[in-house]
């Protein structure tokens, strides 16, 4: 009777699921899997639709990615960069801000509307803004700096007069001087964008902390910096972990950003690709063909791969940290 | 050390309306005695706490710690140990980081830190929990590690916000003894915010009735509740609460309704009488007559619900010892006692008698 009544609502929770599960299994579980496949087939070329459509079974695909001449590697490196300097420096400053502005009283209202309007604004809009802040001649950023006194930095190259704060110390033909100039304006671009987001979720969290802690803690004398450390973030221990595993997931997917600011072809002027990341290369290769005419389907393929490797260790390490150090 | 609150006045203003909190209070507390601020929900005690602790600035008026006037001071520099309604231990924390908080804030040596937290989590008893979380504790045991943080900086002033109200009954009586005893023994001045008169009455050296911010009676639980000096504290102390009846003076004498209870020294007027349920005795040649509705048998005492066309609630009750036969429907004479019979002026509520 109870055996019977169980089976049933399970039917019924399938039942109810089954949209769902056809929709994922159509558009997320199929291609996962049959990239898996593609990035194992050599010379694949999906082309051909009757015959066997591929050479052999192997890790030919992984082998190209590497090898040398394929810039994978680079892109891979410009990747980590991002990942690397933009997410912790996007999680201080939003969780700065946050603070700040739960500090204040008047106007906190309008000013955590100012800091959400980037949310919805267009992301490609702002990518403009920024590369016309950022311009060698009349940009922004450029007239602030001479205004003050100093010289005109060539930000994302163009003008050879203006000055490259990287000379001398980026030689590397490819991570250059120049690189190093459109990294910063990329690097700002994705802190700035990425920003709103997150003063959003930890100013709600942080107005939903219980005052008697502060009030405690201010009976015990404790200075403002070592509330900050041990009591504000670690009770914001779970929203700080929340944003640190999607940041990083979004950072490692990083793709918009690059075309906003770079166009399409990733790259600041006089130089090539110079700003393209993992993503940029997997959408560069569905599209591309090689010189003997052939789809590059099956490198995207192995470069999405990695990627998703890369990111699912992440994760793991993140949460493996998080056990230790989130409160919740 | 003593604390003298003088004049002290707190107001809550806004755009349309001003609560005043906390209205010129002037209490002196005490050195090394444990007084409990009662009084019902809105009177203003956790006001008046807060403005002890510093976390509230006063109106108007002063607080003097000893000599020391404390009013303008902040709250890390008046040495004070606070223990909130709701404890606010650090989630986070275990309970010996809770504890050690205070002192690490101190920068004091690590032996030392160490040896006062072990000292004082075996003063409240939880030297077993140190390792735990907050969350993986008791009300009770939560409540005990708040008061080992609040004590362990060993400061002058030692405040409790309702500390057991979260606890339940039995819980409560148990540590609400915990506390006198730590109280003892380390000898600090503290302030008890209650709104439960049974719990400040059994713990408290002293105790002040507050109302809507202004103080209405202070003095020894036992005299406070003997001679009360209004309807609000007599109404206050007391459960089952003290019975209120509307009556007379007449020629010397004082009467329920038209009823003679006993015998008066004031002139002739209408006034309220309260009387406490265990002021009643059965008595044939007595006058007041009173119908029996129900009789509760609550252990050591009977306890009656009864009627009586002068009371001021349509039942009334009357505690009586539980030998003493009486069937309910019944109508029977009782006699009041004259020491737990109060007389109150109509309009003020003052006592007259
Ligand atoms: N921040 C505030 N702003 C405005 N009014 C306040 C504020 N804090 C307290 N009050 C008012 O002051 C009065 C006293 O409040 P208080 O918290 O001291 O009461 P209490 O005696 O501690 O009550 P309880 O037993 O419910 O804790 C109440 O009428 C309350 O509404
Ligand atoms: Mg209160």
């Amino acid at each position: 009777m109870v055996e019977g009544k169980k089976s049933i609502n399970f039917l019924k929770g399938m039942l109810c699921l089954l949209p769902a599960i056809v929709l994922l299994g159509i558009f997320t579980f199929y291609p996962i899997v049959n990239t898996f496949l593609m990035s194992f087939k050599e010379g694949y070329n999906y082309l051909i639709t009757n015959e066997k459509n591929f050479e052999s079974w192997g890790f030919g695909n992984y082998v190209k990615l590497f090898s040398e001449g394929n810039n994978f590697p680079k892109y891979l490196i410009n990747t980590m960069v991002i990942v690397f300097v933009s997410v912790p420096v996007s999680i201080t400053l939003s969780l700065l801000i946050a603070v700040a502005l739960n500090s204040i009283k008047p106007l906190q209202r309008f000013l955590q509307t100012i800091f959400f309007l980037p949310y919805v604004t267009n992301t490609i809009a702002i990518g403009m803004v920024f590369s016309v802040m950022f311009e060698s001649h009349q940009g922004l950023m450029n007239t602030l700096i001479t205004s003050l006194g100093g010289s005109s930095i060539n930000w994302l190259g163009g003008n050879t007069q203006a000055v490259l704060i990287g000379e001398g110390i980026f030689t590397h033909p490819f991570f250059n001087a120049q690189w190093f100039t459109s990294m910063i304006v990329l690097l700002a671009y994705i802190v700035w964008n990425s920003l709103p987001f997150k003063v959003l979720i930890l100013l709600s969290s942080l107005q939903s902390i219980d005052k008697q802690y502060y009030q405690a803690a201010q009976i015990d004398g404790t200075t403002k910096a070592r509330t900050f450390m041990r009591i504000t973030v670690p009770l914001l221990s779970p929203q700080i972990f929340y944003l640190l595993i999607t940041s990083f997931i979004g950072a490692f997917k990083e793709y918009t950003s690059v075309v906003a600011i770079f166009g399409d072809n990733a790259q600041s002027v006089g130089q090539k690709n110079n700003m393209a990341t993992v993503v940029w290369y997997i959408y560069q290769k569905t599209k591309e063909q090689s010189l003997s005419g052939y789809p590059q389907t099956s490198l995207a393929a192995a470069g999405a791969v990695i990627l998703f490797i890369i990111i699912m260790i992440f994760t793991a390490i993140n949460s493996y940290v998080s056990k230790k150090k989130v409160h919740y | 050390m003593d604390i003298r609150l003088v004049n002290l006045t707190r107001i809550f203003a806004d755009k349309n309306s001003e609560v005043r909190a906390v209205d010129n209070l002037d209490i002196t507390i005490p050195s090394g005695k444990l007084i409990g601020l009662l009084g019902p929900s809105g009177c203003g005690k956790s006001t008046t706490l807060y403005m002890i602790a510093g976390l509230l600035e006063p109106s108007s008026g002063q607080i003097f710690f000893g000599d020391e006037d404390v009013t303008t001071l902040s709250p890390e520099k008046r040495g004070i140990g606070l223990v909130f309604q709701n404890y606010a231990l650090y989630p986070h924390m275990t309970v010996k980081q809770n504890i050690m908080f205070p002192l690490q804030n101190m920068k004091l040596p690590k032996a030392e830190i160490l040896q006062r937290t072990v000292k004082y989590a075996k003063l409240v008893g939880i030297e077993e929990l140190l390792n735990r979380k907050p969350k993986q504790l008791s009300g009770g045991q939560q409540q005990r590690v708040a008061i080992a943080r609040a004590l362990v900086k060993e400061p002058r002033v030692l405040l409790l916000d309702e500390p057991l109200s979260n606890l339940d009954a039995r819980l409560r009586l148990q540590t609400r003894e915990e506390i006198k005893r730590i109280q003892r023994e380390t000898g600090i001045t503290t302030v008890f915010v209650t709104h439960d008169q049974e719990e400040a009455m059994s713990i408290s050296d002293e105790i002040v009735v507050m109302k809507l911010g202004v103080e209405q009676q202070r003095g020894n639980p036992q005299e406070v509740y003997d001679q009360p000096v209004n309807q609000f504290v007599a109404k206050f102390l007391g459960t089952p609460p003290i019975n209120i009846f509307s009556g007379k003076i007449q020629n010397g004498d004082l009467y329920v309704g038209e009823e003679k209870i006993g015998t008066s020294t004031l002139e002739d007027q209408e006034v309220t009488i309260g009387i406490r349920p265990e002021g009643f005795e059965i008595d044939p040649d007595a006058q007041m007559t009173v119908v029996v509705k129900q009789v509760e048998y609550i252990g050591r005492d009977k306890s009656i619900v009864a009627t009586n066309p002068a009371s001021e609630k349509e039942n009334f009750r009357i505690i009586i010892d539980a030998n003493v036969e009486v069937k309910e429907g019944e109508t029977v004479k009782v006699a009041v006692k004259p020491n737990k019979c109060f007389v109150f002026d109509k309009l003020t509520e003052k006592r007259v008698q």
